[in-house]
């Protein structure tokens, strides 16, 4: 009930998907049968420890090809720690390691000791919380994974670039100052490009650990509306703190808490029809 | 009594009020003979330096002291004029009057000439220095910073490299006296200077590449690796070009203490006297086996080696402003490489 009151007063912006419209339900995501979805990632029971600090209790859920899951709940509930797994950033950080269960991508256990992790986190990309552009241009922003997979070709280089900003909604406002630095641009601007840098070396998930978290509303609905026509092409999966923007851009959510996964099911469902009180309690806000 | 009580904030003669406007004129007092301190020296330096360094003529600076080598100067009473002549300059005039071939002349070693050769051999040992301890200092950094595992062994290394900050540098050239010049048989030599002093200011270059790689922001990594960067893409791609301002910053400091260090020369690079230049050589691999004169060499010579007069202190002076003036231009050219690097990397 409570849950229902909050759909009603996000009154989405009318270029985002509506998840509770009825007039879009044909093409909203988890109403209807859906085709059935090819699992992409599969975790297993996985514990994940910081040291002596479990951060993960035996986490299992699949991720589907070609949707957007979002990850929610309250800071430190492992979340952001879990999507990190999926392209192993966390080997960066001493002390840590999956004490049981798999993650399997495409059914390959990634942290197999023959998995190569560039090969991994070349087909894994990753947005960051924080815009990261490098203090480059623009262009050698986009350009710089093709490089170092060793892609010199001029003409190639300026098609991608092209390529990568248009998907990312960034090449009106930018294609007359490629070569300026990616600095240069606005908050809003810099995380898009950030997701176009991603996208131009073409892999098949895309990781964004709370994407939004700096912007403003309407650089937000922007990355949001990015969002929505990156989904046809790669799986996405999104950590976020804005549980309006779980309900608008996701297909599937899982909400975490204290490193337990409490719940996974349909957007739609997690917000309108909890199953778990906890849940119901953090997406009505009563505590998070 | 009424008058000192008008309001409740007049001032009032307080213990407190005196002693903080007593404690306040101390720190002024230190901090104005610090600036004092500092005017003497360097207007001493340019005030007696300048009679050596320029002339009234044009082109108004004493080119011959730049470009020549250091001769004797010899002084003799000739046809009632007092002469001042140079070892060259005295030959001539020797072969021009045949009646001047016995006159008694006193000599004064060092005192004619220029500094040429030091100049020369100050910026060598300066400019070589430099590079190995940059390359060492840089790769040492990077492996500290980037690479290694906080641990026993690493922590031992930092000690060290603390240490070795505050080791006096008569010790750096005995040290480089007994391995390079002795155990490695190269001699008193450009080569041996060169890894003396680039071992002086190795902590100090390890230590600011170190801070300096430390604050090129987190994200610059973990974005280029979750492109599928290896680590080392990863540094020499977005790391350390960020971080190299910060770099030239502490190399500058590096800069100043490798020209002005007499200690760690005067057993490893050092010559008090040599007529052939650098570049004078047979064969390029000797090149680096050749000593050379050094600018602060020549002042320690010239002031503590030889007897003092009149004629001593126009070189050290003048030796010691042009030793000033190329540690500033030197400077200056770091800096602005600085901040033309600053101005690319940007963030």
């Amino acid at each position: 009930m409570v849950a229902a009151s909050l759909m009603d007063t996000l009154a989405p912006a009318p270029t985002l998907r509506p998840p509770s419209a009825p007039a879009a339900a044909s093409s909203a995501p988890g109403s209807g049968p859906a085709p059935a979805a090819e699992t992409l990632i599969e975790i297993d029971h996985v514990d994940f420890f910081y040291g002596a600090v479990q951060a993960l209790h035996d986490i299992s859920l699949s991720i589907q090809d070609k949707k957007v899951t979002a990850f929610i709940g309250p800071s430190g509930c492992g979340k952001s720690t879990l999507l990190r797994c999926f392209n192993r950033m966390n080997d960066l950080i001493d002390g840590t390691r999956i004490a049981k269960g798999s993650i399997k991508i495409r059914g390959i256990d990634i942290h197999r000791p023959d998995v190569d992790v560039i090969e991994l986190r070349k087909r894994v990309g990753m947005v960051f919380q924080k815009s990261n552009p490098f203090p480059k241009s623009i262009y050698e922003n986009i350009t710089y994974g093709l490089k170092l997979q060793g892609v010199s070709n001029k003409a190639r280089l300026d098609e991608v670039v092209e390529k990568s900003l248009r998907g990312a909604a960034l090449w009106e406002e930018v294609k007359d100052r490629l070569h300026t630095s990616g600095l240069g641009l606005s908050g809003g601007q810099q995380q898009r490009l950030c997701i176009a840098r991603a996208i131009a070396v073409e892999p098949e998930i895309i990781l964004m650990d709370e994407p939004c978290s700096a912007l403003d509303p309407v650089a937000t609905a922007k990355v949001e509306e990015l969002i929505q026509t990156l989904r046809t092409r790669f799986t996405i999966v999104i950590v976020t703190h804005n549980m309006q923007q779980a309900a608008r851009c996701s297909d599937k959510t899982a909400f975490f808490y204290m490193g337990k996964l409490i719940e996974y099911a349909d957007t739609r469902n997690i917000f309108m029809n909890p199953a778990n009180p906890q849940t119901e309690a953090y997406v009505s806000g009563r505590f998070g | 009594m009424s008058a000192a009580t008008t309001h409740p904030f007049q001032t009032q003669p307080s213990a407190a009020r005196r002693s903080e406007s007593v404690i306040f004129w101390l720190f002024r007092g230190a901090t104005y003979f610090v600036l004092l301190c500092g005017a003497v020296v360097f207007l001493n330096i340019f005030v007696k330096g300048s009679r050596t360094v320029f002339q009234t003529k044009a082109p108004f600076v004493n080119t011959a002291f730049f470009t020549e080598s250091p001769e004797s100067l010899y002084v003799f009473q000739w046809q009632g004029q007092k002469m001042e002549l140079g070892d060259k300059e005295f030959r001539t005039f020797k072969e021009k009057n045949p009646a001047a071939a016995n006159v008694k002349a006193e000599s004064y070693v060092y005192c004619a000439g220029g500094i040429f050769p030091c100049i020369v051999g100050t910026v060598l040992l300066v400019v070589g220095s430099m590079a190995i301890a940059l390359t060492l200092g840089v790769s040492a950094a990077v492996y500290l910073n980037e690479y290694a595992r906080d641990g026993t062994f690493i922590r031992f290394v930092r000690l060290a490299i603390l240490n070795l900050a505050g080791v006096p540098s008569i010790v750096f050239g005995l040290f480089g006296f007994g391995m390079f010049v002795i155990f490695f048989g190269w001699n008193v030599s450009l080569l041996a200077g060169w890894f003396t002093l680039a071992f002086m200011v190795l902590p100090v270059v390890i230590t600011a590449s170190e801070e300096s790689l430390k604050a090129v922001p987190k994200g610059f990594r973990e974005g280029s690796l979750a492109l599928g960067a290896t680590k080392w893409q990863t540094i020499y791609k977005n790391v350390v070009p960020y971080a190299l301002p910060g770099i030239l910053t502490s190399s500058i400091l590096g800069i100043a203490r490798v020209a002005g260090e007499t200690a760690p020369i005067m057993f490893t690079a050092a010559y008090v006297v040599r007529d052939k230049l650098p570049w004078q050589v047979d064969h390029f691999s000797d090149f680096f086996f050749q000593g050379v004169m050094a600018l602060p060499y020549h002042i320690y010579v010239v002031s503590s080696k030889i007897p003092q007069n009149e004629y001593t202190e126009r070189v050290q002076y003048g030796t010691a402003f042009v030793f000033l003036f190329i540690v500033a231009l030197i400077a200056t050219a770091s800096i602005v490489l600085r901040s033309k690097l600053r101005n690319r990397y940007k963030w």
